[in-house]
C-alpha cells in the first residue's frame, strides 16, 4: 500500500487526509523498511521505533487536536541536532552517551507540528567529512551501490531517503554536507540562506557557515519542509526574519530566467559523465525558456583554501567544550585536570576531527593568525563579491553539485585533501551565505548526478521554483536497487557498532510519546 | 614548514593528547594541507576588508529579561562525575 521507495511527503499527506492510510500505518511502513534494509545501509545511529509507533498512534487518535500540514508524517533527523530524551552523538565517541535536556529549534518546530521522528541518522563525526566514513560508529552505504559512499556529512539522512527508510529528513550543511550527499544518493537537498533556519541546538561545527536544511524526494517536499523550520529564534542571534514566506513551487516554465554557468566550476576535475548530465540539464533550461550564459566567479579556486582555514578555526573553538567535565566521555584515571582534558579529547575524537582541531588551533595561534585566519576572511570577502557581481547579470548560478558520482568506500579515506576536493562546487555558497539546492539530473554509470542552483541571499522561492520546473523536465524516476552488496557485507562494521547506546530507545522524547 | 615540535606545541594548545605515531602522521598531513592553503598568498588582499558576517545584520540585542534556564539537576545530568551538586574534576596539576 505504501511504496516507501517512491512516496513523496505531498502524496503521503494526501493519503492521510483522504483516510486511505493512518499515521501509524505510514510510520510502520518506514519502520518495516528500516528493519529490512538497515543492516546493509547503516543510515541510522538510532531508530526510535517504539516512540514513533506510539506517537503516530496518538496522532491518529487525537486527529482533531493534532492537525496541521505535517501532522503524522514521519521524518529522520541528523544526529547532530539535539533532541530532548533521545541520545545525540554527532557520531562521536566523545558524545556516545549524551542525553540532551533540550531540543533544537528546527526539530522542536516539527515536533510542535506533530511530525513523527523515526530516528537519528549517521554522519561524519561532528559533520566533518564528505563520505560518512568518519562516523565513530558505522560507515553508511550508498543505496545505489553498497560498495560506494553516500557522500557526507549528512550521508545517513540522504541514504535513508534514497533507500526508502525515511519519507524525508533534516540535515546540516557547512561546506556541502546536505547537497553533496543528496547528489550522490539521487535525492533533493537544500542549504538555505545563512540565518534563515535557527542553529539553536545544532551542535556547532563552524558557526558562520552551518545551516540546517531538508533532504527530500521532490522539490515540492523540500519547500514544504523548509517553510516549517524557518524563522527568527531568540535563542540564535544570527537567525533572521525571512523577508518573504517560503512558497510551495508551481513553476512549469523558466521564461526569462537568466542562469549563469561559472566557467571556473567546469574548468577541472568534473567527470565526463557528470558533465554530460549537467549539460543535458542546461539544454532543458533553455527548452523551458530560460537563458544560460557563461559567467565568471574568478576567486573560486581560492574558496577551498579559505574554507579549510575558516571552518577548522571555528571548529577548534567550538569543540573546546568537549573536555570531559559537563557531558560525554571522560578518560579514566587521570591524576590532574589538564591530563584528563588531553586524554579525554585524544581518546574521544576520531582522526579527521583531530586534524581539523589541529589546523584550526594552528591557524589561530600567535604569529599565524593574520597569515591564515585574517587572510581567509579577506578571501571570503572576494568570494562574496564574485557572487554579488554575477547576480547583477543573472538570476541564478548553476553547476554540478559534486565533481564526481559516489566513490568506492575507502577510496579517499587515506587522503584528506582528495576528500576535501569533493566540496569544491558547494563550499562557495557557504562562504557567501547563499541558498543552494541540489536535484538529481540523471545517472552516470548507474550512479546519480546532482545539479546545483545557487541564488542571491533570501531567493529561496526563486531557487525552488526553478528547480521545480527543471525537475519535471528531467523526469528522474530511477530508484536504487541496494546492489553491490558483496563489497558491503565483507566490510560491514556490523549492527552492534551502529548502536552506541542501549537505553535511548526506551526514553521518550518529550512531546512525542506521553 | 610545520615540524613535529610545532605539532606537539599546537596539540598542547588544543589540549589534545596525540600518540607518537599520530604526531608523525599528523605532521605530514598538516604540511600537505597547509601547502594547499598557501595558495591564498597568490592574492593581493591588502585593500580587502575581512568578512565579519555574511548578512547586513548589526547589533543584535534582546531585552534584558530573566528567562528560565536549566535546573541544576538538568545541568548535571550528563556529567561524568558529580559531587555536592557540582561538576567533579581531578585536582589542578
Amino acid at each position: 500500500m505504501v511504496d516507501t521507495m517512491r512516496l513523496t511527503a505531498r502524496e503521503a499527506k494526501k493519503l492521510l487526509v483522504d483516510g486511505e492510510v493512518s499515521s501509524a500505518e505510514l510510520t510502520k511502513a518506514y519502520l518495516d523498511r528500516i528493519a529490512t534494509v538497515e543492516d546493509r545501509v547503516h543510515a541510522y545511529i538510532l531508530v526510535t521505533a517504539d516512540n514513533a509507533a506510539k506517537y503516530s498512534t496518538k496522532v491518529d487518535r487525537e486527529m482533531q487536536a493534532m492537525r496541521g500540514p505535517l501532522a503524522g508524517l514521519p521524518i529522520a533527523v541528523k544526529d547532530n541536532m539535539v533532541t530532548e530524551g533521545v541520545t545525540t552523538t554527532c557520531a562521536s565517541r566523545i558524545l556516545h552517551n549524551y542525553m540532551p535536556v533540550y531540543t533544537a529549534t528546527a526539530v522542536r518546530r516539527l515536533w510542535d507540528d506533530h511530525v513523527v521522528m523515526l530516528g537519528k541518522t549517521n554522519l561524519d563525526e561532528f559533520a566533518m567529512g564528505s563520505s560518512t566514513e568518519n562516523s565513530g560508529f558505522a560507515v553508511t552505504r550508498n543505496p545505489w551501490d553498497l560498495g560506494t559512499v553516500p557522500g557526507g556529512s549528512s550521508g545517513g539522512s540522504a541514504a535513508a531517503v534514497a533507500a526508502g527508510e525515511a519519507l524525508w529528513a533534516l540535515g546540516s550543511d557547512t561546506g556541502g554536507s546536505i547537497r553533496q550527499p543528496a547528489a550522490l544518493c539521487g535525492v533533493v537537498g537544500m542549504k538555505p540562506t545563512y540565518g534563515l533556519v535557527s542553529r539553536y541546538g545544532l551542535v556547532a561545527f563552524a558557526s558562520s557557515l552551518d545551516q540546517i536544511g531538508p533532504l527530500t524526494r521532490s522539490v515540492h517536499d523540500c519547500a514544504l519542509l523548509l517553510r516549517h523550520i524557518v524563522g527568527k529564534d531568540p535563542r540564535d542571534a544570527t537567525s533572521v526574519v525571512a523577508p518573504a514566506p517560503i512558497e510551495l513551487p508551481s513553476a512549469e516554465r523558466l521564461d526569462g530566467l537568466r542562469v549563469g554557468i561559472p566557467r571556473e566550476y567546469l574548468a577541472a576535475g568534473i567527470e565526463p559523465g557528470v558533465r554530460a548530465r549537467f549539460e543535458e540539464a542546461v539544454a532543458l533550461i533553455e527548452e523551458l525558456g530560460g537563458r544560460c550564459v557563461e559567467v565568471s566567479l574568478p576567486h573560486t579556486e581560492y574558496a577551498l583554501p579559505a574554507y579549510y582555514i575558516i571552518a577548522p578555526a571555528e571548529a577548534s573553538a567550538n569543540l573546546a567544550r568537549f573536555d570531559g567535565v559537563r557531558y560525554g566521555y571522560r578518560a579514566a584515571d587521570a591524576d590532574d585536570v589538564v591530563t584528563m582534558y588531553e586524554r579525554t579529547r585524544g581518546e574521544g575524537f576520531g582522526p579527521e576531527v583531530k586534524r581539523r582541531i589541529m589546523i584550526g588551533t594552528y591557524a589561530l595561534s600567535a604569529g599565524y593568525y593574520e597569515a591564515y585566519y585574517g587572510r581567509a576572511q579577506r578571501v571570503r570577502t572576494l568570494v562574496r563579491r564574485d557572487f554579488t557581481d554575477v547576480f547583477g547579470e543573472v538570476d541564478l548560478v548553476a553547476s554540478p553539485t559534486s565533481p564526481t558520482v559516489a566513490f568506492p568506500v575507502g577510496a579517499r579515506a587515506a587522503d584528506p585533501l582528495a576528500m576535501y576536493v569533493s566540496d569544491v562546487c558547494t563550499i562557495p555558497a557557504n562562504l557567501a551565505g547563499l541558498p543552494a539546492l541540489s536535484i538529481p539530473c540523471g545517472l552516470s554509470d548507474g550512479l546519480p548526478v546532482g545539479f546545483q542552483f545557487v541564488g542571491p541571499a533570501f531567493s529561496e522561492n526563486r531557487v525552488l521554483d526553478a528547480a521545480h520546473a527543471l525537475e519535471a523536465a528531467i523526469g528522474f524516476t530511477a530508484t536504487p536497487s541496494l546492489g553491490g552488496a558483496e563489497a558491503a557485507l565483507s566490510q560491514s562494521g556490523g549492527a552492534e557498532a551502529a548502536s552506541p547506546t542501549g537505553d535511548a530507545a526506551s526514553a521518550p522524547p518529550e512531546g512525542t510519546a506521553s | 614548514m610545520i615540524g613535529e615540535d610545532d605539532v606537539r606545541h599546537v596539540a598542547r594548545l588544543a589540549r589534545l593528547h596525540l600518540e607518537q605515531d599520530e604526531v608523525g602522521r599528523m605532521t605530514g598531513e598538516l604540511a600537505r594541507i597547509l601547502a594547499h592553503i598557501d595558495k591564498m598568498s597568490e592574492l593581493d588582499i591588502s585593500a580587502v576588508p575581512p568578512t565579519a558576517h555574511v548578512l547586513d545584520v548589526v547589533g543584535v540585542t534582546r531585552s534584558d529579561r530573566v528567562e528560565p534556564g536549566l535546573s541544576r539537576e538538568e545541568a548535571l545530568r550528563n556529567a561524568p562525575a558529580v559531587v555536592d551538586d557540582c561538576f567533579r574534576v581531578p585536582k589542578m596539576g
